[in-house]
């Protein structure tokens, strides 16, 4: 560590941007772009739900391809070892039957993109097509339609995982309160909507029968391991690369059909091919999201103590699993982490997922936290307004203040500051001046109200908390690899695959302070198979605290190795030896050596080396951490329109914990991004369908992210607890901001809208369903319509 | 349907460009393709979300919805054009220094609108600026540091 400057906790410029501000980064389809020798794919798509294919016409001699193109190919199928589950088989293109709309059941091959459009409208595939079922809680219903039909369904028409956990008092729980609060909540389909969409550039060299695929996506090395399983050929022959990544926020983390198709068309014509997905495939068929219902039920004290909770939740997953994570991370995770960090010993969870004929569901920015917390967030709001209680004094009758603390699903919560952060969110809104103004306003007809949301974020899990999924494929722990070179220069080597989030920037600073250099002198490579040592990716707001605490791990090593080498030079003892400033120093004199020095040593004369140390400077090191809590509290003011249905957001405000800030200019830029997100799934964005199945919302004319006019001055505050279930003390934080907001909107809007009874419980609470509402409240009250 | 390709004078960033193009093709493919400046990215194709947005003749237009045909003899800017060798312009050094992105995709279209704007307007106020930049989509940073960068590049711009 250097004396002088300690680069963690500076908000450090970051390395990524000066390419990607002169336009120089390079995407999937500037690589594809540049390369004149590049073909170009376009995938023919079912145009309904549900259906048989009775035949595939195109004109003659058309390069087309279809599943019985490809004779070797397997299917896809990621699995959880658990009796409760059914596994599902995704075709690579569709075989015989279509199951969602936009389903992959061809592909052409042309010289540029217009003209591999223009052939795939001319290929014509004749369906049969057949009754849809759309939504979750038909689907149920044994007279429904089958999604799979000849697939064995024990647990109930199209449920394929039905999962339960019960503590032993939770009827008795429920027989002592005082006041029963029962919800309803409703999560609508969205789509993370990265503004790059999906895109893949396959290679194939006939001199080294090797296929490298230039992809957007987060996880490289799943995505060689998943190719060269499905495609039955060896991994060797295989080489991903993930370059400039255009935003992905979940939607690039699992395995796409289209990328498999496009390396088996590659590899069967020798060609290099590209696929740059076009907004309305990626609206329609790339992987969707959410799509949840639950019910809850609290038992409450008068007092507003939360004794019980009982929960029955259903995930409309689609006509298909994801690969490698399944259909089972969203209903899993929710069973798991519902509680939250609210006090609670008695916990009923049943939580269910169905597939439908729709667009199968991946993980999204916070994957079921958002809805979760949404849940949880309602129901204290609920039933504080029951009870006739405060929304922050009933928070805090509830939530934990003593660590460790495990959730009565048996999860461990380590250290945060949720009451703290609740406290500091009510403040900062000046939440008694606050009430005043509402007062006022409503003697005005305008109705203002504020919403808070308190969550934990469980951040940093390696295997232990994907192995209790019982996952098949088991991800977690992150490799890094750093190497000095003679120069004295260092090169980070890491299996997470950073796609905008500046962790080449941070993991910088955190090495030269490891290691007594400039974090300029640090290079960050990843995002490629062949140079860059096996690790599971960048999701689950895991990068800083598992590859951070790996890059640790392996600075910790070479630091020792630079120590021991200079104690050897300076006749010293490695003990007494401080890296600082590209020196190694005896500590408390002026007597050292320069680290470029050490370095050549290492290298060039390393027969001066004492034994057993070995010639080079290279060491590696994994972490597998069994993860940690972020947490925040959110607040929210609105004014909602009462003629329109409008919600306008007056303020928004975050007081965020992540632990240790690495760099606190990109975790601030990580929550105003997530934040946005999440007020975007709060009341603006939805994929609808008719009922039909076909999308409504094929285009940003009709999906509707917010611009910068709908997005308030986010208001963020840090504090800082520090924890040692992470090594580097850093939580994670990408994912908190899309978490929290959902439910401090809401709350707001229900605030706003209790002086005509009203409980916003749907999310997008578009306009039209805010109306609705006051419509309903309005009739019931006064007898007419509005 | 290969349609006749029509020869054509692009003045991209003050270099010529002689190029044959399908009449259909559209200015970004062009640009993306036969002048290999792929910094103007696609981010929707419908000319909503705002990450190909160019400079004709100085006025921003989404390089998605226009046709390479319409821009013989105009003058073109992309991203490309704007620094000065090494040295950043004042729009782009903003950008690095108050994080005005993250993934960076986005960025070359909030690059050129920006420009536009403040190039035409460099007194133009807080409010009118922020609906000028709701043009464009950005789906990392929330658009404050966006904001914030382009506030810093106007005063920079008039001082």
């Amino acid at each position: 560590m250097t004396a002088g400057v300690r680069w963690t906790g500076r908000s450090l410029r970051r390395f990524e941007d000066p390419a990607l501000v002169r336009g120089l980064g390079r995407f999937v389809a500037d690589v594809a772009d540049r390369d004149r020798g590049t073909l170009h794919a376009a995938f023919v798509r079912s145009a309904v739900p549900a259906g048989e294919i009775r035949s595939i016409e195109a004109p003659p001699g058309a390069p087309v391809l279809t599943s019985e193109s490809f004779p070797g190919i397997r299917t896809m199928c990621a699995r959880l070892d658990r009796p409760d589950f059914v596994a599902l088989e995704t075709p690579v293109l569709a075989t015989d039957a279509v199951r969602h709309p936009g389903e992959p059941v061809a592909l052409v091959v042309a010289g540029s993109r217009a003209e591999a459009e223009d052939l795939a409208e001319q290929v014509v595939v004749d369906i049969d097509a057949t009754r849809p079922v759309l939504d979750a809680a038909a689907a149920t219903d044994p007279a429904a339609p089958t999604v799979h039909a000849g697939l064995d369904m024990p647990m109930g028409n199209n449920v394929v995982l039905d999962a339960r956990f019960s503590t032993e008092g939770v009827d008795a729980a429920f027989d002592a309160a005082d006041e029963i609060v029962t919800l309803d909540i409703r999560a609508h389909r969205q789509n993370a909507l990265p503004i790059e969409a999906r895109g893949a550039l396959a290679a194939h060299d006939p001199s080294t029968g090797r296929t490298t695929l230039t992809a957007a996506n987060q996880m490289p090395h799943m995505l060689r391991t998943a190719l060269a399983d499905i495609l039955d050929i060896g991994e060797a022959e295989l080489r991903v690369v993930t370059p400039e990544v255009g935003g992905a926020f979940g939607q690039k983390m699992c395995v796409p059909r289209e990328y498999v198709a496009l390396v088996a068309a590659a590899r069967l014509l020798g060609a290099t091919i590209a696929w740059i997905e076009d907004r309305s495939e990626n609206l329609l068929a790339s992987w969707h999201s959410r799509d949840h219902t639950y019910r809850l039920r609290g038992a409450f004290t008068r007092g507003g103590r939360l004794l019980g909770l009982d929960a029955d939740i259903v995930c409309n997953i689609g006509a298909y699993s994801n690969y490698p994570v399944t259909f089972g991370v969203e209903p899993l995770m929710a069973m798991a982490e519902l509680p939250g960090p609210y006090r609670l010993s008695q916990y009923r969870v049943r939580s269910r997922a169905v597939t439908t004929n729709m667009c199968p569901i991946a993980p999204y920015r916070g994957v079921s936290r958002p809805v979760l917390t949404l849940a949880m967030e309602r129901l204290m709001d609920t039933a504080a307004r029951r009870l006739d209680l405060d929304p922050v004094e009933i928070r805090r009758a509830n939530l934990v203040r003593e660590f460790p603390y495990a959730m009565p699903t048996g999860l461990p919560v380590d250290p945060g500051s949720y009451v703290e952060t609740l406290d500091a969110a009510a403040e900062a809104l000046d939440l008694e001046g606050f009430r005043r103004r509402q007062q006022q306003a409503a003697a005005e007809g305008r109705y203002l109200g504020v919403g808070f949301s308190v969550f934990g974020e469980r951040t940093g899990y390696g295997t232990p908390a994907f192995a209790a999924r019982a996952m098949e494929i088991t991800p977690g722990y992150e490799t890094v690899q750093l190497e000095m070179n003679p120069s004295g220069d260092v090169t980070a080597r890491i299996g997470a695959s950073p796609h905008g989030q500046g962790l080449a920037t941070a993991l910088s600073q955190l090495l030269a302070d490891e290691l007594g250099v400039e974090p300029r002198q640090v290079s960050v490579v990843h995002g490629d198979t062949d140079t860059t040592p096996y690790g599971w990716g960048t999701f689950a707001s895991r990068s800083m605290v598992i590859a951070g605490g790996a890059a640790k791990l392996a600075a910790e090593r070479l630091a020792a190795q630079l120590r021991e080498i200079a104690a050897h030079h300076l006749e010293a003892s490695p003990a007494d030896i401080r890296l600082e400033d590209n020196s190694a120093v005896v500590a408390g004199t002026s007597v050292g050596v320069t680290l470029p020095e050490i370095a050549r040593i290492a290298h060039h004369s390393s027969h001066l080396l004492p034994a057993p140390i070995e010639p080079g400077l290279s060491v590696s090191a994994t972490y597998d951490p069994g993860g940690t809590f972020s947490n925040a509290c959110h607040a929210a003011v609105v004014e909602v329109d009462p003629d329109t249905g409008h919600v306008r957001l007056e303020r928004f405000v975050v007081i965020a914990d992540a632990g240790l800030e690495v760099n606190p200019m990109i975790v601030e830029g990580q929550i105003h991004g997530g934040v946005t997100q999440g007020i975007a799934n709060a009341l603006y964005e939805e994929l609808v369908t008719d009922d039909d199945g076909n999308l409504l919302t094929a285009s940003l004319m009709d999906f509707l992210p917010p611009t910068a006019c709908e997005v308030p001055l986010i208001e963020v505050t840090h504090v800082q607890t520090i924890t040692d279930a992470s090594i580097t003390g850093a939580k994670g934080v990408g994912e908190g901001g899309a978490i929290g907001a959902p439910a401090a909107v809401l709350n707001a809007i229900s605030d706003a809208l209790s002086p005509l009874g009203i409980e916003v419980d749907e999310m997008p609470a578009t306009p039209s369903r805010v109306r609705e509402l006051i419509r309903r409240a309005q009739s019931t009250t006064t007898g007419d319509r509005t | 349907m290969n349609q006749r390709r029509v020869e054509l004078t692009l003045t991209v960033n003050g270099q010529r460009h002689e190029v044959a193009v399908e009449p259909r093709k559209t200015l970004a493919d062009t640009l993306r393709e036969d002048c290999g400046l792929t910094g103007t990215h696609l981010g929707c194709e419908h000319g909503v979300c705002g990450a190909c947005t160019v400079l004709v003749d100085d006025e921003p237009v989404r390089s998605c919805l226009m046709f390479a045909v319409q821009c013989g003899g105009q003058a073109i800017r992309t991203v490309e054009g704007l620094a000065d060798g090494e040295r950043l312009h004042p729009i782009q050094q903003a950008f690095w220094e108050h994080h005005g992105l993250q993934c960076g995709f986005c960025t070359p279209g909030f690059l050129m609108l920006a420009t536009s704007v403040l190039e035409s307007r460099p007194d133009i106020g807080d409010e009118e600026l922020r609906e000028v930049l709701a043009s464009n989509l950005c789906r990392c940073t929330g658009y404050q540091n966006i904001i914030t960068s382009v506030h810093a590049a106007r005063d920079q711009m008039r001082s």
